[in-house]
């Protein structure tokens, strides 16, 4: 049990920081730097992008192992998958806008942007492709969502004090964001090799 | 490109839009995702450059074909099963032909399905014109991307390993950084002040290209 549990642990691990989706896999980039720009919508976008990978992740292993394996047809894996995935954006957005408008307001937009974010289909294939069992997919999925969010977070707190900084006209905006990310990115390479799965 | 101007746009004007003025990396800053992740070397970064040219092709023909059938209101659920339905093709087309590039591209491939850029062009042009011009659109569209995959995995190959396509071009390896992820951030970052300080000296151009978006 406690062994069962230590390998979570590490796959957590592995999933949210040395695998890190943002600064070594290079998914999730068009909102990583789409949103942080500023701190507030960093952390709505890390708490929206966090549930919603859990529960695709879950929903796409209870298809993927009930109806797609049992049926053969596995081969179907990336049209199902970002169906499942565009299906329950599309219908926690009307169920969040009828049962909770507060909450909506807060965090509607970014359930919007989620649906073309290349994380949320990258972790099912990842999960189908390496046969994870249910509770490894899942904590792959929340690793996955904080990771994400920690990238974010750190990103934001650097782009709200580059507003301030004196850059090349010619570098303003993106190429400068891209920069940084590339230094934030070699301080996650020291990260590497700490734990092998 | 709007929909009354579609007989006087030439076929030429398309590629040239495509590659030059609405450079899906460089100047329109979307589907960025899996581009830099397999620009590690030139091979890869053309083999998946050639994924994107044949599905964004093929989907602008194909939206373009099935636009009369198409209802408006749930147009963008069709455009998704199109572009997955070609994807699985370039997908399964790679695992049986090019298995040693697979392995390392694999993931990235399928990921093409959520790329902004074969929506963007399936919506905002397949959707409204002939099929001729939409494939010369994806056409156009895909090799912008294609070629800007080649300039960037071209400086990272031969800067991080000396190597270009595999061989070997400089003995030793000059910058290791270039072919670590965070190369990959630094080139592109650098390329697109580079593009934009051309633009700005040349062209009159305001800089601060690159709104970002997904």
């Amino acid at each position: 049990m406690e062994k069962e549990f230590l390998k979570l642990f590490e796959l957590f691990i592995a999933a949210s920081v040395i695998n890190n989706f943002v600064f070594t896999r290079f998914l999730g980039l068009c909102i990583f730097f789409g949103v942080s720009k500023k701190m507030e919508t960093a952390i709505g976008m890390t708490i929206t992008f966090t549930a919603v990978m859990v529960v695709s992740a879950a929903l796409s292993w209870l298809v993927f192992f009930y109806i797609m394996i049992p049926l053969e047809i596995t081969f179907l894996k990336i049209v199902i998958f970002i169906g499942i995935v565009a299906a329950f954006v599309q219908a926690s957005d009307t169920i969040i806008r009828k049962v909770s408008p507060g909450l909506y307001y807060k965090l509607g937009v970014y359930l919007a942007l989620i649906a073309t974010n290349c994380i949320i289909i990258a972790v099912p294939l990842i999960n189908a492709g390496e046969k994870r069992t249910f509770i490894e997919s899942l904590v792959f999925g929340l690793g996955s969502g904080l990771g994400f969010g920690l990238a974010l977070t750190i990103m934001a707190s650097i782009r709200e004090k580059l507003e301030l900084a004196d850059v090349p006209r010619p570098f303003r905006g993106m190429p400068i964001a891209w920069v940084t990310t590339a230094l934030i990115a070699l301080a996650f390479t020291g990260f590497s090799g700490l734990i092998t799965l | 490109m709007s929909h009354q101007h579609q007989e006087k746009v030439s076929y030429w004007a398309l590629l040239k839009n495509g590659v030059i003025k609405e450079n899906t990396i460089f100047r329109l800053v979307i589907s960025l995702c899996p581009a830099i992740a397999v620009t590690n070397s030139v091979r890869n970064g053309f083999l998946l450059g050639s994924a994107v040219l044949f599905v964004q092709a093929m989907v602008n023909s194909t939206v373009a074909l099935l636009r009369n059938f198409i209802h408006p209101r749930i147009r963008i659920p069709i455009f998704m099963l199109i572009i997955s339905g070609w994807v699985t093709v370039v997908d399964m087309l790679m695992a049986a032909y090019a298995r040693a590039a697979y392995k390392e591209i694999g993931l990235y491939i399928q990921i093409i399905v959520a790329f902004a850029s074969i929506l963007a062009r399936a919506e905002v042009f397949a959707s409204k014109n002939k099929v001729g011009a939409s494939f010369f659109d994806g056409l156009g569209s895909g090799l912008g991307f294609l070629l800007a995959l080649v300039i960037i995995s071209f400086f990272r190959e031969l800067l991080g390993k000396g190597t270009l396509v595999g061989l070997t071009i400089v003995p030793v390896k000059p910058m290791l950084i270039m072919i670590l992820p965070a190369g990959g951030f630094l080139v592109t970052g650098l390329l697109m002040g580079f593009f934009n300080w051309i633009d700005m000296r040349f062209y009159g151009g305001k800089g601060a290209g690159g709104a970002g978006g997904h």
